[in-house]
C-alpha cells in the first residue's frame, strides 16, 4: 500500500520532469511572447515574475468558448464540471423546475378558467360557498408532500457538499482582497499567486500595470480573465480554505457549483473537485466596495503532471510538500452520503485575524 | 376625583351638530395632523414621491446596464456633486444607487404606502373606529419617516469611502459598512434607518392598540376584514423585528465611531454576527411588505367576485403562520457564509414550510373567485395579476430555499428576479390594486377605468420584461450589484432595460389617470363597486367625513368579512 503510493508518486515526478523537458523545447518558440507577458504583468504581480522567468515549462491554457463561462443568451445553468454540480443541476432541472413550472401553469389555468366561466355574464348569480374542509385539507397536505419530495434530494445534496476532504488532499488558501484574489499553495512550498482582472480595452484602467484582455492567445472573455489564474490539479479533491483580508468577498465559480464567502477573521473550508481539465471562470459574489465587479476568478484545472510543472515555475515551488497520492484515493464527492457530515469542519474554524 | 368639566367639553358638544366636516386650517391640518385619513393621505403622497426617486435610481441603473462597459456612471457622479471623479468614485456611484434604491423602496415607498397609507386610512374605518388609538403618535410616526428620508438623501452628498454617499448595499454588511466606508455617509444612512424604524415601531404599537381596543360593537376578531388581520400581523412583525435592526445598526454605529468591535474580528467580534442580526429583522421585513398586500387582494377578490372570502379562518391564520415562521428562517439569506451542514439543513426545511401557508392563500383566492360573478374592474385585474406574479415569485423562492441549489444562485440575478417578483411585481401590484380600489373613496373622484386597465397591461408587460430575463442571467451566473458585466450577459440585460422603459411609460399613464380624476373625474358614490363591497368603508360617503363613526356602527351577526 505504502510502497504503491510511493511508486505512484515517483511516476508523477517522472512525468513532471518529462513534461518540463518537453515544454522547455516548446518554450524556445514561445519565448518572445512569454517575455512580453512577463514585462507587462510585472508591476502588479511580483509573485509571478519568477514564474515568467522560468517560462516555457508552463503556458496558460486557452479556455474553450462557452465552457466554464456564461454563453450569450443562455437560459440555464452553465455546463457543470463537478459531480456535485451535475447533481445540483439535476435537482434543479429535473425536480425543481418541472414542479414549479407545473404549479405556475396550474395556477394560470385556474385563473383562465375563472375568467372564462365565472365572469358576470357567464355566471350572473354568485355561489355562496365559503368553506370546504376537504378541499382545504387537500391544498394544505399536497404542498407538504411536494415539499417533502423536494427536501429528500435537496438535503442529500447538502450532506454531500459537506463531505470533508481526505487527509492527504491538496490545500489551497484563497484570500479575497479589495479588489483582487490571492491564492496560497501551502502544500507546494508556500508560494502565493496574486490574481488581478485584465484591463478592458477602451475602458478606464482597472488595475495599473496589468495588460489588456486579448493581448495573449490564451485570454478568455473580458471581465472574467485574470493575469494569474488559480491553477489546480484536475480529478482530485482540493481543500479550499477561504478568507478575506479587508471586507467580505465571496469566491464563486458557477460551472463548478462553488460559492463560499471570504469573511475576514474566519476560514471557510469546502472541497473543490474539478472533473475535466479546463478554465472555469467566476466572479466575486459579495458586495465589497467600488471594484466589486472587477475581481473575477479564473480556475485553471490541469492534469497532475502539468500542475506539478506549473508549481515548479514558482520560486520556492515544491511538489513534495503533500502526498500527491491523494489523487489516487477513491474519494468521489457525491458518490455516497456522508455519515459524518455533521462533523464536517466546513464551517467556521474561526481564525485569529492577522 | 371629582372635577368640573373643562370649558371646551360643552362647547364641543354644542359644535356637534355641524362639525361633520369641520376641518382645521391648512397648517394645523397637515403639519399637526391627528386625523388618520389625513395622515394616511400624507403617507401615500410621501410614498409616491419616494417611489419616484427610488424608481429614478433604478432607471439610472438600467441604462447603465443596457450594455457592457461603463457609460453613464461618470455623469451620475457629477450629478451627485463629485468634481472630476476618479474611476473608483465613479464606480462608487453604482453602489450608492443600489443602496439608495433598496432602502428607499423598502423603507420609504412600500412600507409607508401599504401600512402608513392604506393601513391608516382603512384599518380604523373597517373596524368601525373613529380614529387610531394614539392620533398624536400617528403624526410623529409619519414625520419621523420623513426625517429619516431626509437623512438618507443627505447621505448621498457626503463622503462614504471611495466616493460620495453610502455604497454598502441596503443590507449594510460589516465590515464594508464599518472599516470599509469611512466618512459620514453611512452614519447618515444608519440614522435614516433609526428614524424611520422608530416611526414604524410607533405605528405598529398604534395599529395593535387600535385593532385590539377600538373595534365597534359586534366586530369580533373573527369578523374583522382580512386587510385588518394582515395589518395586525404586520404590526406584530414590525414590533418584534425592528428593535433587532435598531440594535444591529447601533452596533454598527459604535463600531464605526466609538471603537467597539462587535463585528470586527481583530477585537474578537464577528462580521457574520451582523448578518444574523440583520436578517433576523430582514426576513420578517419582507413579510411586512407583502402581508398587507395579501389583505388588500383578499378584499378586492371578494368584492368583485361578489362572494365572501373562501376559508376566512384559514386565510387569517395562514397570515399568522407566515408571520411566525418568518422569524425562524432568516439564515437562508446566509447560505454561503459558512454555516454548518445541520444549520443549512434546518433552514432549508424551515424555509420550505412557508410555501404551505402561502399556497393556502393562493388557492383560497382562487376558490373565492370560483363560482363568483366576477366584474373585471381595474382593481380586480390588478389583483388577478398579483396572484399570478406572486405565484411566479413564490415558486422561485422554493428553488432558492434549497441550500445546496442556492450555492449556485446566491447573490446572482436569480435572487434579484425572485425578490422583485414578490415585491416589485407582488407588493407594488397589490399597491396599485389597492390604489384603484380605494382612490375614489379617498378622493371622492372616479378615476378612468380605461386608463387604469391600460396602466395594468403596460405595467404587466414592462415588469415581466425587466425581471423574467433576470432568472436566465442568474442561472448563467451573473452576480448582483455589478455595474458592468461580460459580453455574454448583454442580450438579456438589453431586454431588461427595454422592459424598464415600458414600465416607466405605464407610470406616466398612472399619473395621467390621477390628473384626470381630479380634473374631470365623476363624483364617486358611497359604494361605487356595488353589491360585493361589504366592508364598513362603503357605508360612508366618498370621501368619508373628516370624523367618521361618531355613533359607533353595530356589526350584526350576519355582517361578514
Amino acid at each position: 500500500m505504502n510502497l504503491g503510493k510511493t511508486a505512484r508518486a515517483a511516476s508523477h515526478t517522472a512525468k513532471a520532469l518529462g513534461l518540463s523537458l518537453g515544454s522547455i523545447m516548446a518554450g524556445a518558440v514561445m519565448a518572445p511572447q512569454a517575455a512580453l507577458a512577463a514585462a507587462a504583468s510585472e508591476p502588479a504581480a511580483a509573485a509571478t515574475a519568477d514564474a515568467a522567468a522560468s517560462a516555457g515549462s508552463y503556458t496558460p491554457m486557452a479556455p474553450t468558448p462557452g465552457i466554464g463561462m456564461p454563453v450569450e443568451g443562455g437560459i440555464g445553468f452553465q455546463q457543470q464540471f463537478s459531480k456535485l454540480g451535475e447533481y445540483g443541476e439535476w435537482i434543479h432541472n429535473s425536480v425543481l423546475l418541472p414542479i414549479i413550472a407545473v404549479i405556475t401553469v396550474f395556477v394560470l389555468l385556474l385563473l383562465v378558467v375563472i375568467i372564462v366561466r365565472f365572469n358576470r355574464r357567464a355566471n350572473p348569480v354568485p355561489s355562496k360557498t365559503s368553506h370546504n374542509t376537504l378541499l382545504e385539507v387537500v391544498w394544505t397536505l399536497v404542498p407538504v408532500l411536494i415539499l417533502i419530495g423536494i427536501a429528500v434530494p435537496s438535503i442529500d445534496l447538502l450532506a454531500k457538499q459537506y463531505k470533508p476532504a481526505p487527509k492527504g488532499a491538496l490545500t489551497i488558501k484563497v484570500t479575497g482582497n479589495q479588489w483582487f484574489w490571492t491564492y496560497g499553495y501551502p502544500d507546494n512550498g508556500e508560494f502565493e499567486v496574486v490574481s488581478n482582472m485584465l484591463n478592458v480595452p477602451g475602458q478606464p484602467t482597472i488595475n495599473n500595470g496589468v495588460r489588456e484582455v486579448g493581448s495573449e492567445p490564451w485570454d478568455g472573455p473580458s471581465h472574467l480573465e485574470v493575469d494569474n489564474r488559480m491553477v489546480v490539479p484536475v480529478g482530485e479533491p482540493i481543500r479550499l480554505q477561504i478568507t478575506a483580508s479587508d471586507v467580505i468577498h465571496s469566491f464563486a465559480v458557477p460551472s463548478l457549483w462553488f460559492k463560499l464567502d471570504a469573511v475576514p477573521g474566519r476560514i471557510n473550508e469546502k472541497v473543490l473537485f474539478v472533473e475535466k481539465p479546463g478554465v472555469y471562470y467566476g466572479q466575486c459574489s459579495e458586495l465589497c466596495g467600488a471594484k466589486h465587479g472587477y475581481m473575477p476568478i479564473a480556475v485553471e484545472a490541469l492534469p497532475r503532471d502539468k500542475y506539478d510543472a506549473w508549481v515548479l515555475t514558482h520560486a520556492g515551488g515544491k511538489i513534495d510538500g503533500q502526498a500527491t497520492a491523494a489523487s489516487e484515493t477513491d474519494y468521489l464527492p457525491g458518490e455516497e452520503p456522508a455519515g459524518d457530515a455533521s462533523e464536517a469542519p466546513a464551517a467556521d474554524a474561526t481564525a485569529a485575524a492577522e | 376625583m371629582a372635577t368640573t368639566a373643562p370649558e371646551h367639553f360643552p362647547a364641543h358638544s354644542d359644535d356637534h351638530a355641524h362639525d361633520h366636516d369641520h376641518k382645521p386650517g391648512f397648517f394645523a391640518r397637515w403639519f399637526m395632523s391627528t386625523n388618520h385619513k389625513d395622515i394616511g393621505t400624507m403617507y401615500l403622497i410621501f410614498a409616491i414621491i419616494a417611489g419616484i426617486i427610488g424608481g429614478a435610481f433604478s432607471g439610472m441603473m438600467r441604462v447603465e446596464l443596457a450594455q457592457p462597459g461603463i457609460q453613464y456612471l461618470d455623469t451620475f457622479a457629477k450629478w451627485f456633486g463629485a468634481v472630476n471623479p476618479d474611476f473608483n468614485s465613479t464606480l462608487h456611484v453604482w453602489n450608492v444607487l443600489i443602496t439608495a434604491h433598496g432602502l428607499i423602496m423598502v423603507f420609504f415607498m412600500v412600507m409607508p404606502a401599504i401600512i402608513g397609507g392604506f393601513g391608516n386610512w382603512f384599518v380604523p374605518i373597517m373596524i368601525g373606529a373613529p380614529d387610531m388609538a394614539f392620533p398624536r403618535m400617528n403624526n410623529i410616526s409619519f414625520w419621523l419617516t420623513v426625517a429619516g428620508f431626509c437623512s438618507l438623501l443627505c447621505s448621498a452628498f457626503v463622503p462614504g469611502g471611495t466616493g460620495l454617499g453610502a455604497g454598502t448595499g441596503w443590507t449594510v454588511y460589516a465590515p464594508l459598512s464599518t472599516t470599509g466606508s469611512p466618512g459620514p455617509a453611512v452614519d447618515f444612512g444608519i440614522f435614516a434607518l433609526h428614524l424611520s424604524g422608530a416611526g414604524s415601531i410607533m405605528g405598529a404599537i398604534n395599529f395593535i392598540t387600535t385593532i385590539f381596543n377600538m373595534r365597534a360593537p359586534g366586530m369580533t376578531m373573527h369578523k374583522m376584514p382580512l386587510f385588518v388581520w394582515s395589518v395586525l400581523v404586520t404590526a406584530f412583525l414590525l414590533l418584534l423585528a425592528l428593535p433587532v435592526l435598531a440594535a444591529a445598526i447601533t452596533m454598527l454605529l459604535t463600531d464605526r465611531n466609538f471603537g467597539t468591535t462587535f463585528f470586527d474580528p481583530s477585537g474578537g467580534g464577528d462580521p457574520v454576527l451582523y448578518q444574523h442580526l440583520f436578517w433576523f429583522f430582514g426576513h420578517p421585513e419582507v413579510y411586512i411588505m407583502i402581508l398587507p398586500g395579501f389583505g388588500i387582494i383578499s378584499q378586492i377578490v371578494s368584492t368583485f367576485s361578489k362572494k365572501p372570502v373562501f376559508g376566512y379562518l384559514g386565510m387569517a391564520y395562514a397570515m399568522v403562520a407566515i408571520g411566525v415562521v418568518g422569524f425562524i428562517v432568516w439564515a437562508h439569506h446566509m447560505y454561503t457564509t459558512g454555516l454548518s451542514v445541520n444549520t443549512k439543513m434546518y433552514f432549508t426545511a424551515a424555509t420550505m414550510v412557508i410555501a404551505v401557508p402561502t399556497g393556502i392563500k393562493i388557492f383560497s383566492w382562487i376558490a373565492t373567485m370560483w363560482g363568483g360573478s366576477i366584474t373585471f374592474k381595474s382593481p380586480m385585474v390588478w389583483a388577478i395579476g398579483f396572484i399570478f406574479l406572486f405565484t411566479v415569485g413564490g415558486v422561485t423562492g422554493v428553488v432558492l430555499a434549497n441550500g445546496g441549489i442556492d450555492d449556485n444562485l446566491h447573490d446572482t440575478y436569480y435572487v434579484v428576479a425572485h425578490f422583485h417578483y414578490v415585491l416589485s411585481l407582488g407588493a407594488v401590484t397589490a399597491l396599485f390594486a389597492g390604489f384603484y380600489y380605494w382612490f375614489p373613496k379617498m378622493s371622492g373622484r372616479m378615476h378612468s377605468e380605461f386608463l387604469a386597465h391600460v396602466h395594468f397591461w403596460v405595467f404587466f408587460v414592462g415588469v415581466n420584461l425587466i425581471f423574467f430575463p433576470m432568472h436566465f442571467l442568474g442561472l448563467q451566473g451573473m452576480p448582483r450589484r455589478y455595474p458592468d458585466y461580460a459580453e455574454a450577459y448583454a442580450h438579456w440585460n438589453q431586454i431588461a432595460t427595454d422592459g424598464y422603459m415600458i414600465m416607466a411609460a405605464s407610470l406616466v399613464i398612472w399619473f395621467a389617470n390621477i390628473a384626470y380624476a381630479f380634473v374631470a373625474g365623476k363624483k364617486a358614490e358611497d359604494n361605487y363597486w356595488g353589491e360585493g363591497a361589504t366592508t364598513l368603508e362603503w357605508t360612508l360617503s366618498s370621501p368619508p367625513p373628516f370624523h367618521q363613526f361618531e355613533t359607533l356602527p353595530v356589526i350584526e351577526e350576519v355582517h361578514h368579512h
